[in-house]
């Protein structure tokens, strides 16, 4: 850490539509400096680094880079000053190689042959490796990272902007991007984190900002701080670690046998022989790094992937040849990952995506005729029950926070009182309050006699809540395990260790 | 340079708004197209627009003639809304609606010179079955084969014209008619013939038919579970099948529904207007109805106003041909600005648009 200031930023506001995202906001990043921006979901973070990359234009205050006025117009004048980013959806294009999309966005890209000694070198040295030649729809989402993170290394950048860079990588991945942003910040590169993942911060981050409502609500120095009283600082209020009432897991109510499932899109993962069981009262935890099959699992749980009768079970019975709302008749209920276009319809109002699975369960068609009183009243208790901020539940789906609209889906489900639920990556994207709130409903359901299981590519989350661990890799379920007494690292081993790093690892180790 | 900004819901307003500007921005482009084809605009738009309702001269004819004109192009309408609102593009009602017109006919013309009261009845089952059987081509090709409906159901209307063109000359022919080309008249056959319900105001059974699908379609999707899950396949198809749906299913509904009413129309038409089955039975009503869903916004209300304003558009216009000597290609022309027009003002209903120079902003 020097003294020397990088970035300042002074009384910086923005309001959308007369809400402001961003009030009166002022900090500034040393040089070389690894400074985490903290809050919760619309807490403002996303449009603060908008704004700093030049995507969005601030209605108040201003910008100092390196001692001069800074105001970019354009991402593009951000890079050209220095100022580069890693979003949290990568940008890549699945059937181009890893040096054309890298070519693809520079401003100014050399010609193939020299970009690609580029990249080896430039991800070489910061212990990333990366084959130019590959095609990035074969990669792990962890080397897709990688990709996004040379691109940005290339353009020689002041400060590295990553938002919520771990989502998608094993604790080893981690470990080995933390490696290279340290190794960045020695090299005197100054880097904004964003991340609801607490305990990185503080393995990371020198100094953190906290944002709440869009104001700074105070600033510390992650080390010195618990992750608890972090978390509190963001929220504005105490929070308390899920709890479940203890009770002894009741007879198996879901089982899976040598299900095989073709992954329905190009660049999917097959499902290869998956096997497992949940008790009533249990939470399962499938773990894995996004991409080893976890959709394909979930579509075929969901029923909308049909398999033959046997492979998926309920009390004993087979439903694997059911669509989704025979299922929801028979207790199973599901939450897909992605929450926009799979679980909710964006354009559609929240009473109608209340109707969109809770019809079956919740009666709220008679003869094939909506019942809309029936269905407000439903959406309406998902709303309060679940504490979902909306101004209505007439409201599109697509106007909601990711948080809020997560929250929806997951009370949708949980308030059809399910006997078993499924759920893919529940609080991904989402705040620690909303993430809390979402596994305490989870654990409830499980304490209620429903079989849980929670797909999840964030193994605190496994931990916190699951009994039983199973990592899915490559479309192989791993038989699962108790929680209890796992540790990360052999977690990390089930998760396939990190894709692609054998031989870096090697190269590392006989220097 | 302007920037076109998402809306974070879409505008109501627009969505109301935008035909009466399409509408309003072709009166616009068509005066121009007839000014400069050396006609009076204003004179052109009047006698388009006006002077078939309340020209003293004109309207006795003329008013009747909207109902008569509407009707088809609203039943047909109705059915591909559905489709449309699923993503499902019926583009061959042309077709559906000409093989309607043949079986619902053959059918009548099997009994004739029977007099009996179930006659009509048969051949309105009978038109809605040929329109939905045509229908079904594209559907179960898409269901098995994955081809793809558009293609499919178009190039039938170029299959369906010939059926025709061969059932004028053959099967159909009328015997007693002197070897000319074209069946016997229903009109003249009590049993068979589509009569004005009331006189003077050119409502018939496919008017009628019109309004009970335009009410049933309003049912439909604001009350019943099959309208909901129709307009969730258009916009989101993935959260449809989390739903429960099945796209198949779907295809093969929506596709039979528009199928049977275009089949439905052809029979109104050929039983009442038209009278008889004839080479050159058919005239459009089928792709106009494409231009009368989206102007109606693929709302069933919508498409009954937008029905009468096509209607509206094609009698001025053969009064335009007629009294001003516009060619019917520029009718045909202005037909197709306001399906352009509604297209490109639809953007406004998603988006905002924002001149940077002004403000500086974007999402």
């Amino acid at each position: 850490m020097t003294a020397d200031v990088l970035l300042s930023i002074e009384g910086i506001s923005k309001s959308y539509h007369g809400v402001k995202a961003n009030d009166d906001v002022s900090f500034s990043i040393g040089a070389g400096e690894v400074h985490a921006l903290l809050g919760e979901n619309g807490a403002g973070k996303s449009t603060l680094v908008k704004m700093i990359y030049g995507l969005v234009k601030p209605d108040e205050g201003r910008m100092r880079l390196r001692g001069a006025d800074y105001a970019p117009a354009e991402p593009r004048e951000a890079r050209s000053r220095g100022v580069a980013m890693v979003f949290q959806h990568f940008s890549l294009f699945d059937a181009l190689t890893v040096a054309e999309n890298v070519a693809l966005g520079m401003d100014n890209p050399p010609p193939m042959r020299q970009l690609a000694g580029r990249i080896r070198e430039v991800s070489e040295g910061y212990g990333l490796p990366l084959d130019p030649t590959r095609l990035v729809g074969d990669l792990s989402a962890g080397e897709r990272q990688r990709v996004e993170i040379v691109r940005c290394l290339l353009q020689d950048p002041k400060l590295l902007i990553m938002d919520e860079p771990t989502s998608v990588l094993t604790p080893q991945e981690v470990n080995i991007l933390f490696g290279t942003l340290r190794q960045l910040a020695a090299e005197g590169t100054s880097i904004l984190y964003i991340s609801h993942k607490l305990e990185e911060i503080k393995a990371l981050c020198d100094e953190a900002t906290i944002l709440r409502r869009g104001k700074v609500v105070g600033t510390c120095t992650p080390r010195e701080k618990s992750a608890r009283e972090m978390a509190e600082m963001m929220v504005g209020a105490t929070l308390n670690p899920p709890e479940r009432a203890a009770a002894a897991p009741g007879p198996v109510a879901l089982t899976v046998r040598g299900l095989s499932v073709a992954s329905p899109s190009a660049f999917g993962t097959s499902l290869r022989e998956v096997g497992f069981e949940v008790r009533q009262g249990e939470v399962l935890g499938i773990g894995g790094v996004a991409g080893n099959g976890q959709d394909e699992l979930l579509l075929a749980l969901s029923g909308e992937i049909r398999t033959a009768p046997e492979t998926v079970r309920i009390h004993g019975r087979g439903i694997g040849h059911l669509g989704p709302n025979e299922r929801r008749k028979d207790g199973v209920c599901t939450a897909p990952e992605e929450r926009l276009g799979h679980a909710a319809a964006p354009d559609m109002s929240l009473t109608e995506n209340a109707l969109l699975s809770g019809a079956v369960r919740r009666h709220l068609t008679k003869r094939g005729f909506i019942d809309w009183a029936r269905t407000r009243a439903f959406a309406e208790g998902v709303v309060r029950t679940f504490d979902v901020r909306t101004p209505g539940i007439g409201t599109a789906a697509r106007a909601l926070s990711g948080g809020n609209l997560q929250k929806f889906v997951l009370g949708r489900e949980i308030m059809q009182e399910p006997e078993v639920i499924v759920v893919n990556q529940p609080t991904w994207g989402v705040d620690a309050a909303a993430a809390a709130f979402i596994r305490q409903a989870l654990l409830d359901r499980a304490s209620a006699g429903a079989a849980v299981v929670v797909i999840s590519q964030d193994i605190d989350e496994i931990m916190e809540i699951a009994d039983r661990f199973a990592a899915l890799n490559e479309g192989r379920l791993s038989a699962p395990v108790p929680t209890k007494g796992l540790t990360i690292d052999q977690i990390g081993l089930m998760l396939g260790g990190a894709h692609g790093m054998h031989e870096a690892e090697v190269s590392h180790a006989h220097p | 340079m302007l920037i076109l900004e998402r809306r974070p819901t879409p505008s109501r307003f627009w969505a109301w708004g935008t035909p009466f500007l399409a509408v309003i921005l072709t009166m616009i482009a068509g005066g121009l197209m007839f000014a400069i084809l050396g006609k009076d605009p204003f004179e052109a738009i009047r006698t388009i627009f006006w002077d078939p309702l309340f020209n003293a001269q004109f309207a006795a004819y003329s008013r009747p003639q909207l109902l008569v004109k509407a009707g088809p192009l609203i039943l047909i309408a109705i059915g591909l809304s559905l489709g449309f609102r699923a993503g499902i593009w019926n583009i061959g009602a042309e077709g559906q609606y000409i093989m309607g017109a043949i079986f619902g006919a053959g059918v009548g013309l099997a009994f004739y010179p029977m007099e009996a009261w179930f006659i009509f009845p048969l051949m309105v089952i009978a038109g809605a079955f040929g329109g939905l059987i045509w229908a079904m081509i594209p559907a179960i090709l898409k269901t098995r084969f994955r081809t793809n409906e558009i293609l499919v159901s178009l190039l039938l209307v170029y299959v369906a014209e010939n059926i025709l063109a061969s059932m004028s000359l053959g099967l159909l022919r009328n015997p007693e008619g002197g070897g000319f080309p074209g069946s016997r008249n229903l009109g003249q056959y009590p049993s068979a013939a589509n009569h004005e319900l009331i006189a003077g105001t050119g409502m018939h059974w496919g008017v009628v038919a019109a309004f009970i699908a335009v009410i049933a379609a309003y049912i439909l999707l604001q009350r019943h579970i099959l309208g909901f899950q129709i307009k969730l396949a258009g916009q989101a198809p993935r959260a449809a099948r989390f739903a429960g749906v099945s796209p198949d299913r779907l295809v093969v509904l929506c596709m039979g529904i528009s199928g049977a009413l275009a089949g439905l129309a052809g029979l109104f038409e050929v039983a009442g207007p038209a009278g008889q089955i004839s080479i050159d039975f058919n005239s459009g009503y089928g792709f106009t109805a494409i231009i009368v869903a989206f102007l109606g916004r693929l709302n069933p209300v919508g498409i009954l106003l937008a029905g009468l304003l096509m209607a509206l558009t094609y009698i001025g216009g053969e009064l335009a041909q007629f009294m001003l000597g516009l060619p019917s290609a520029a009718i045909q022309a202005f037909q197709g600005m306001l399906l352009f027009f509604l297209l490109a003002v639809d953007l406004l209903s998603n988006y905002r648009i924002r001149v940077p120079m002004l403000m500086k902003e974007a999402r």
